[in-house]
Parts: C-alpha cells; sequence; structure tokens
C-alpha cells in the first residue's frame, strides 16, 4: 500500500522524522493525525498551496520523494564500498604518472609529500571518483568497476568525509544537544545510546576529559579533534574518511586511527607526523602532483614504530607532569 | 543559448562559485555573467578579473526580484548579440520570499553552511524550487555540521541534486561545472517570452511601495496585512 493511505497517527509512530515534512511547510499537522496523507492534503486550502509555492499534486509527490530520501540516508542504507582503485593519470607537466593505488576498507593509507606536491588534488580526484576528466587524467574504481554518474552526483558529499585543522564547531550547542542532533539528522532509533558511545569514545582520545554540558565551540583543540573524530567514526555515513594532519592536538592518534579503522572506513590521511605515516599500512609518495611510489609499510618498520611510540608517550608523560604543575625532575 | 540562475542569501559565496565553474566551462565555452542586486555591485570586478564579460542591474527603490523578472529578456538579448554560449544570472534572493528561477531553465541556489542549521527552513522558495543546490564554506566546519546541514537542506527540498562546493579551495567544482554542462545541454532558450516563474513574487501593492515614509493607518492604502499581537 502506498505510504499515502496510511493513516498519519500510524506514521509518524513508526517513523517521527515524517513529522519534519509537515513542518517545512509550516503546516500544523495535529488535526489531521487520524487521517492518511492523501486525505490530509485534500483537506488543506488551495490557497494554503498556493501560498507555499506548489500545488495538492506536487505537495504529495514531494511528500513520496522526501520519504523515500530520508529512508535512503538512514544508517541501514549507507554506501557500502569495499576497495577504491586509482589508475595512474598525468602529473603537473604532462607526464605519466609512475603509480596507481587501491585502497581498502579497514585499512590506512598516508599521503606523504610536501606541500603543493598534488595531495589535495589527488584527494578531491578520490572525492569525485574521477574519470579521466579532472586535470590530473585520473580514473577512480569502485570496487573494481567504473562508477555510475549516479555513484558519482547524488552522493551530496555522503561518499566521503573530511576532517581537517581549519574546521571547527559553529553551533551553539552543548556537546550532547550536538551530538543528539546530528544522530537526529542520520535517523538513528537509539539516539541516546548513540550519544553516550560517541562521547565516552571522544572522552577516550581526548587529552583533557570533557563534558556532555560542555558548549562545543568552547572545546579545546585536542578536545574538538577527538570529538570530530569519534563522531565520524560512529555517525558519519561516509565510508571513505580523509583527513588532514591531527597532530599536535593532544590526541591519542593510535586510538583515534584504531577507531576509524574498526568502524570499517577506508581511512586516507595526509601528514608530516612520522609516527601516523608509519601506522598505516602503506604510504604514498606523492610529488609533482603524481604518485611517485607506494610503499607497503615493511614488517621491520613496526619495531620502528614502537620506539616513535615510546618517544611520543615520553612526550605525553612531561607534558602532562607540566600540565599539573609538577616538576619533571626526580 | 544555455541560461542558468543563481540565487543565494548575500555573501552566500555566489561569485566565487561561479568563477570556479566558469574556469572550467570556459575551456570550451564563452560565458557571460549578469549579476542582479540592490544597491552596488562590486563583484562585477571578479567577473572582469578573469576575463569574463558581465553586466551589473541595479535594481534601488524597486523590488529586487520584480525587477529581476522586467530585465531578464533583455539580458538574454544581450548574451545572445555578445555570442555566448552560457549566460548565468546571479541574484541575491532578498526577502526571502522570492525565487528568480524560471520553469525549464536549471536553477541554483547557493547556501553557506554558516549561515545556521534553521536557515535552510527560513529561504524559502529559492531553495525549495532549485534543482541543485551548492553548499559552500564546508572547509571550516566539521564533519557533523556538513552532514546536518545537507540533512536540513534535503528535507526542505528532496528533488534536488545537493552537492558540497568551495568557492575558496575549488574543492566540488568540477562537479558543479560538469552538472551545468549537463543540466543546459538539452534546455537551448532564445526567448523566456511565455515562460512561467516558479514561484509568485509576493503582492507589492501598498503606499509603501510608491514611496510613502510616514507611518500610520491612515497612510496604508492597498494590501496591507495586521499581525493580530493580542493573540
Amino acid at each position: 500500500m502506498s505510504i499515502i493511505h496510511v493513516p498519519l497517527k500510524e506514521l509518524f509512530a513508526r517513523q517521527p522524522w515524517i513529522a519534519d515534512y509537515f513542518a517545512t511547510h509550516a503546516i500544523d499537522a495535529t488535526p489531521f493525525m487520524t487521517m492518511t496523507f492523501a486525505e490530509a492534503a485534500d483537506a488543506l486550502d488551495d490557497d494554503r498551496f498556493s501560498e507555499l509555492g506548489t500545488d495538492r499534486a506536487q505537495f504529495v509527490s514531494d511528500f513520496v520523494l522526501f520519504v523515500e530520501q530520508m529512508q535512503g540516508l538512514t544508517l541501514a542504507s549507507r554506501p557500502r564500498i569495499r576497495s577504491l582503485t586509482v589508475q595512474p593519470g598525468r602529473d603537473k607537466d604532462g607526464m605519466p604518472e609512475p603509480e596507481g593505488v587501491t585502497l581498502c576498507t579497514g585499512k590506512v593509507t598516508a599521503v606523504v609529500g610536501p606541500t603543493g606536491s598534488g595531495k589535495s588534488r589527488l584527494l578531491e580526484d578520490i572525492e569525485c571518483l574521477a574519470q579521466r576528466d579532472t586535470p590530473t587524467l585520473r580514473t577512480v574504481l569502485v570496487d573494481d568497476r567504473v562508477p555510475t554518474d549516479d555513484a558519482r552526483f547524488c552522493t551530496e558529499g555522503r561518499l566521503v568525509a573530511q576532517l581537517s585543522q581549519t574546521m571547527s564547531f559553529v553551533m551553539d550547542l552543548t556537546v550532547e544537544e550536538f551530538l543528539t542532533m546530528h544522530a537526529e539528522s542520520r535517523l538513528v532509533t537509539d539516539i541516546s545510546g548513540t550519544v553516550s558511545t560517541i562521547f565516552e569514545q571522544a572522552n577516550a582520545l581526548a587529552g583533557e576529559p570533557f563534558r556532555r554540558t560542555h558548549p562545543v565551540t568552547g572545546l579545546s583543540g585536542g578536545q574538538s579533534r577527538a570529538l570530530m573524530i569519534a563522531d565520524t567514526a560512529l555517525l558519519s555515513a561516509a565510508p571513505i574518511v580523509l583527513i588532514d594532519e591531527i597532530e599536535n592536538a593532544g590526541v591519542d592518534k593510535t586510538k583515534a586511527l584504531g577507531l576509524l579503522v574498526s568502524a570499517e572506513k577506508i581511512v586516507i590521511i595526509s601528514t608530516h607526523d612520522p609516527l601516523l605515516a608509519l601506522s598505516a599500512d602503506q604510504r604514498l609518495v606523492i610529488q609533482n602532483g603524481a604518485i611517485r611510489k607506494v610503499v607497503a609499510t615493511s614488517d621491520e618498520e613496526p619495531r620502528e614504530l614502537l620506539r616513535l611510540r615510546q618517544m611520543d608517550e615520553v612526550f605525553s608523560k612531561i607534558r602532562n607532569c607540566l600540565r599539573r604543575g609538577e616538576s619533571i625532575v626526580g | 543559448m544555455r541560461l542558468i540562475t543563481v540565487a543565494g542569501p548575500p555573501s552566500s559565496g555566489k561569485t566565487s562559485l561561479i568563477l570556479r565553474a566558469a574556469a572550467i566551462l570556459k575551456q570550451g565555452a564563452r560565458i557571460g555573467v549578469v549579476k542582479f542586486d540592490c544597491l552596488t555591485a562590486p563583484d562585477t570586478a571578479f567577473y572582469r578579473a578573469q576575463g569574463i564579460p558581465v553586466k551589473a542591474g541595479i535594481s534601488g527603490g524597486l523590488c529586487p526580484d520584480h525587477f529581476f523578472v522586467s530585465n531578464i529578456e533583455g539580458a538574454l538579448k544581450w548574451a545572445e548579440g555578445e555570442g555566448f554560449d552560457y549566460l548565468i544570472t546571479e541574484s541575491a534572493g532578498l526577502c526571502n520570499r522570492c525565487s528568480p528561477h524560471i520553469k525549464g531553465v536549471p536553477a541554483l541556489c547557493v547556501i553557506d553552511n554558516l549561515s545556521g542549521v534553521n536557515t535552510p527552513k527560513k529561504i524559502g522558495p529559492m531553495l525549495k524550487s532549485a534543482d541543485l543546490v551548492a553548499i559552500t564554506k564546508s572547509d571550516i566546519v566539521s564533519q557533523a555540521e556538513r552532514e546536518v546541514f545537507a540533512f536540513r537542506v534535503r528535507q526542505v527540498n528532496p528533488r534536488a541534486t545537493v552537492l558540497h562546493v568551495n568557492g575558496i579551495t575549488g574543492q566540488g567544482a568540477f562537479r558543479l561545472a560538469a552538472w551545468l554542462d549537463k543540466a543546459t545541454a538539452s534546455s537551448s532558450v532564445e526567448t523566456l517570452e511565455g515562460e512561467l516563474l516558479r514561484f509568485t513574487m509576493p503582492g507589492a501593492l501598498c503606499s509603501y511601495c510608491l514611496g510613502e515614509r510616514r507611518i500610520g493607518e491612515d497612510k496604508q492604502i492597498g494590501v496591507a496585512r495586521l499581525v493580530d499581537f493580542a493573540d
């Protein structure tokens, strides 16, 4: 049975977000609760529709579209990808790019290279699933196949989540309100449970703990980054996460990558930090707009990594020591 | 003529976004821009600096959207005379009750992440009736805020294609240009005579429309609507 012939009361109980359709049209739904959507549309004045810049038929067809679109946003229907393959294009001088690369779910790829070497260009090729139609002439395959036009243009930024140092929170909300709002927009069923999990994970990543009642705009750099990472890992629908530098923010970097990987994301991190670069499964060396080399993290490197982690721990210990007002000697 | 109407609140990034798309489109086509504005149009200098022919229409004391409708055919004739392939019109939807979008002409709404999550509900027809909604300033807000904002846009306009485009870095410009090319490929416009606006413009027929400045009940002649403050 079409959704327009189900009593509103029943629809609202099943999918509370349907009420938003009425809210966005500034219509109070209360008097129509016992009717079906089709009956409610019939009961509304013609004037009402012209005021809204629509007509009855469009009001009904938009409703059906609205429900379809919203259902497409639920966690269950998020885009799933196993791998992305970047096939070589051209470098900045038009010479053939030496290497391509395959990125897999649950794996971390570090992108290393000096500023201006073409890291952003690569990230953008991935974001728009380039088909030899961007300046680099690269081709990006999804699960070894050429993506459809729909996949390329109708994802409204749901394919790739991005985290960079320039990003900050701008909403005037507490941590709890903020996470609740995001969970609502993802049409999550267990909102308070989801909010608690993200809150706890974010606190586990942040150097300094924060409360649920803390305004998001007042969080420190490290706390903001920790909250963004936990939120992206657990609530964002995007199967690919691009991270631009998380160092120096007082965030537990190893745990942060672990959280994203466990959420079955394809993680791409652009970094100058040796610890992060070596934590990745592979690293891409970018020069003059092209992938010069793809280096898989070798078996010996983790040992070096261990040494780096120990050094990093020494640094954080000293940092915390100083913060507590203690002396670092003795 | 490949005609596109672009609308969005002031400072949402319309000009930067058009410049980004134009830089890609102009590799194979000639592009002209008409900027409709209320008081001044300093942005025309940015178009000239990029070598894009531009005309400004300043509405001054007139309702800017009514002004747009009276001048759109003239703009089209200018573009035809200049031999452009694309004509892009840019206007700020000024009272949030208007929309310059025309049936059969690809319509773009530009809205920025910083304007607040309730903005999609507030700006009405120019967003609601758009074919493509470009969300700007995505590089400075969190992923969660981008997702909530796009969700709110989608709630108001489930029909539109939603794209994140960054006017500063150019991220997303390629997809925008590809969309514009595709959307206008099959909708060549020779004249707009007889075409329909997508949305009725607000009634503007009272004494204040005609230059009255004094406040008072006896000065309100024509269409006036009063708020019931006792309610």
